[in-house]
């Protein structure tokens, strides 16, 4: 009898705890929207978290993007060549960017370096009581720390991905004219022509989101957070692993939703 | 001032608190003592609702701590923290004179910072750690920092959760000549957690002891010494022998 019941009881067990963290992550969700449209407001706070999270974010997601861009480049001129259309390699290295690989790419660079940033720095105030101290000193800590974070990276992860897209195009341009042979104007003209204002806005949209899910996820596991290193070490990893799946699931959604025809 | 009526907390399955009935009256000062792990830090953090109590009551003057403007209850408490836990993104003065940088007690920022180094002065320290951040501070002078935090909006009510616990005994010393000191001075009730039984004597009005999640002796701390109470006895002696287990 044990032998049917035990895997059950496991399955039950494991769907009752996903519920649970569902139903936790929910709440949490909706304490960050309550809170966004309530006073007071933490100026101060928001402006260093947009410093943070977008300003020093940009060598990373700069990096990222040309490399990204002079790959594309290469990949689709060889993937070509197959069938004689290398010509295609500036308009797809600019769709593939806006619409896909700008987005994507910057928000896992964005996850790894932020998320695990937020969720570092609030788990270490979680363990050594700052977060009960702000409490007693009359300051909701969902309004304080969280609040701040998840819309500065909201906010700041579209224009990330803008100059993501900007940097990744110009990469693609950049091997495509020194290595593959393009002339500098037709590879321009190929690439403006062809791409689409809703490429690029499809493109911000998602950078919201993503942004979104990054600071949220950092600070549910911070606020979280078990005891001492370890549990920091815990929620860092969380934080992290839980923004880049949720990014990945959210960008096929989000691509069905506004590409499906 | 404040009652607390039948407080019950537990954690999973495990009960830190199993019925504690406590009182403290205005202006006076109560340390409460007990071994690691008896409950002592979650009583303090029940009354400020850190953590919410199961069962019984905890009051006020008479109102109940999980009723009313929760903001106005605690612009009436100061707290100093077992670590400090002074923020480490904000500089001395503006960890002291947080309560006064926002919220309903929000002051001009020239005016915030004299007050902040005024506290800092009370505490014994010089205006030139004002612009230091934590970090770059000794274990001493951030409890005192964490002090001036929990005095700057002068508070009817102050906790103090282990002042002395990491420092030498002279600074120990100093540490809760200070605590007495401002207590009196500014009039507020104050409840301190601790294991150091010459803070207890430097502190205390009134001594109260829990051991397993209920107060085991409660009294005056001159009457302390002599007090038959075999747990009380075996906490000051220090003893493995007694009715408290060594090994918990």
């Amino acid at each position: 009898m044990i032998l049917i019941t035990a895997p059950l009881a496991a399955i039950g067990s494991t769907t009752l705890s996903a519920l649970a963290l569902i139903g936790r992550m929910g709440i949490f969700v909706g304490q960050i929207l309550s809170h966004l449209v309530r006073p007071p407001f933490y100026v101060r706070e928001f402006g260093q978290a947009l410093v943070q999270i977008g300003w020093l974010s940009l060598p990373v997601v700069g990096l990222t993007a040309l490399f990204t861009g002079g790959a594309l480049a290469l990949q689709i001129y060889a993937g070509g060549s197959r069938f004689n259309a290398e010509a295609v390699v500036p308009s797809i290295v600019a769709i593939g960017m806006v619409r896909e690989l700008g987005p994507v790419l910057g928000g896992l660079m964005v996850a790894g370096r932020v998320a695990a940033a937020i969720a570092a720095e609030i788990g270490t105030m979680k363990v050594t009581e700052q977060i009960d101290a702000l409490t007693t000193l009359s300051t909701n800590p969902m309004k304080y720390l969280t609040v701040p974070r998840v819309l500065a990276a909201t906010l700041s992860l579209p224009i990330l991905v803008l100059v993501g897209d900007v940097i990744g195009i110009y990469g693609g341009f950049l091997v495509g004219t020194s290595r593959l042979g393009f002339n500098p104007v037709t590879y321009m003209e190929n690439t403006v022509d062809f791409l689409e204002v809703w490429d690029v806005t499809s493109g911000l949209v998602k950078g919201a989101v993503f942004g979104f899910i990054v600071a949220t996820m950092g600070c549910y596991h911070g606020m979280n957070s078990g005891k001492g290193a370890q549990g920091v070490g815990r929620a860092t990893t969380n934080a992290v692993v839980s923004a880049s799946i949720l990014i990945l699931a959210a960008n096929y959604l989000l691509t069905g939703v506004f590409f499906s025809t | 001032m404040i009652a607390l009526t039948d407080v019950h907390k537990s954690f999973g399955s495990k009960q830190v608190l199993r019925g504690v009935d406590l009182s403290v009256a205005r202006g006076e000062s109560l340390v409460i003592i007990g071994g690691s792990g008896t409950g002592k830090s979650v009583l303090l953090k029940c009354i400020l609702g850190l953590v919410r109590h199961d069962a019984g009551t905890i009051t006020l003057e008479g109102q109940d701590v999980t009723e009313g403007d929760r903001d106005a209850f605690l612009a009436r408490f100061g707290m100093l923290f077992q670590g400090g836990a002074l923020f480490d993104s904000l500089t001395v003065w503006q960890n002291v004179a947080f309560r006064l940088l926002r919220g309903s007690l929000k002051r001009p920022k020239a005016e915030a910072r004299e007050i902040a180094i005024e506290k800092l002065r009370r505490v014994g320290l010089t205006p030139d750690v004002a612009d230091l951040y934590p970090a770059e501070l000794s274990g001493g002078m951030q409890k005192r920092v964490g002090l001036a935090r929990a005095i700057a909006a002068e508070p009817d009510v102050i906790f103090f959760d282990e002042p002395t616990t990491g420092l030498d005994p002279i600074m120990a010393g100093v540490i809760n000549a200070l605590i007495r000191e401002i207590v009196v001075e500014m009039g507020a009730t104050a409840m301190t957690i601790t294991h150091d039984m010459s803070s207890v004597r430097a502190i205390a009005d009134r001594v109260a002891m829990i051991h397993d999640g209920v107060v085991k002796w409660e009294g005056p701390v001159a009457e302390m010494d002599s007090a038959p109470n075999p747990y009380l006895r075996q906490f000051i002696s220090g003893s493995a022998e007694g009715p408290i287990e060594a090994v918990r």
